[in-house]
């Protein structure tokens, strides 16, 4: 189904998705949709009476499975451990550091028009984009 | 309004944004890493005619989720004096550029490029992908490992 539109506009349409997503969170819960703040909390404080970040992260898991399932996303199961650990590693304790990832400071900081997302965003891009040139290259 | 449905309505709207959240990510193309590699690896652009073999797609992705997002939180603080199912807007409290917010960019940033996975995705295809479940369960603990060591600074969402 995807396949018989142009990947730009499933690129903005899922954009715009994200987008209201955020805004709904915001607008009902005051709360910023950092996936990473609100799982990292979630991890943190298991047991906190206000349950909302699990039922956030249920509807974003169990989401991700049946629309990835119906849809029939491409996933890939490929990589070797000594690439996918460090990686998550490095995700997870920098998205703690650094107070958020693409969603928190990227979606929701940006549009708040943070200088702090901003920076953080460019700071990761370049980041991403080194490391990718750089694997290229050893490949 | 008495306290049980305001907690079914708190909890009903944030699994709905979850769930949407999950089906902007899918469409849009974030949960396939090599999609994200592919806008990453910008050298591509050389390689033929613009855009080369680079992968713009993504642009896309955060240019509408942000267009999204200037306009509605701008709108929000306008127009509400309060959220929806909740006392106050938690706005994030922190003003400086400090080393946490630079070297955590920089740490993240390494990551997601090493695989192609950011914490969203990497959730949202936990289930469905043998990658993002072990990155997911090393992401997990690389939060925990901060958390423990860094806790005063790692002020997430509050």
């Amino acid at each position: 189904m995807l396949s018989n539109l142009h990947p730009y506009l499933t690129a903005g349409l899922g954009g715009i998705l994200i987008g209201l997503a955020s805004w709904l969170l915001w607008w009902g819960l005051g709360r910023i949709a950092g996936i990473s703040g609100i799982t990292s909390e979630t991890l943190s404080s298991p047991t906190h009476p206000d349950t909302w970040r699990w039922a956030f992260l249920a509807g974003l898991i169990l989401g991700g499975c049946l629309l990835g399932q119906g849809l029939e996303v491409p996933t890939l199961s490929t990589r070797p451990l000594y690439l996918l650990i460090p990686a998550g590693l490095l995700v997870g304790f920098g998205t703690v550091w650094g107070s958020g990832c693409t969603s928190g400071h990227g979606v929701c900081g940006l549009g708040r028009l943070s200088v702090r997302s901003l920076v953080a965003v460019g700071v990761f891009m370049a980041t991403g984009m080194l490391v990718v040139t750089l694997m290229r290259g050893a490949a | 309004m008495s306290a049980q449905p305001e907690r079914a309505g708190r909890l009903g709207l944030a699994f709905s944004a979850g769930l949407l959240f999950s089906a902007g990510l899918v469409l849009s193309g974030m949960t396939q890493p090599l999609k994200v590699l592919g806008f990453l690896d910008i050298t591509a652009i050389g390689k033929g005619p613009f855009p080369g073999l680079w992968d713009p797609t993504l642009a896309f992705v955060m240019g509408g989720a942000v267009c999204v997002t200037l306009l509605a939180f701008g709108w929000t603080h306008r127009m509400a004096q309060a959220p929806r199912f909740a006392d106050q807007f938690h706005v994030p409290g922190q003003r400086h550029i400090d080393l946490p917010l630079v070297g955590g960019a920089v740490l993240f940033g390494a990551g997601w490029g090493l695989v192609g996975y950011c914490p969203g995705p990497a959730l949202a295809s936990a289930l469905l992908s043998t990658d993002a479940l072990i990155f997911t369960a090393a992401m997990l603990a690389g939060m925990l490992i901060c958390k423990t060591f860094l806790s005063k600074r790692a002020k997430i969402a509050d």
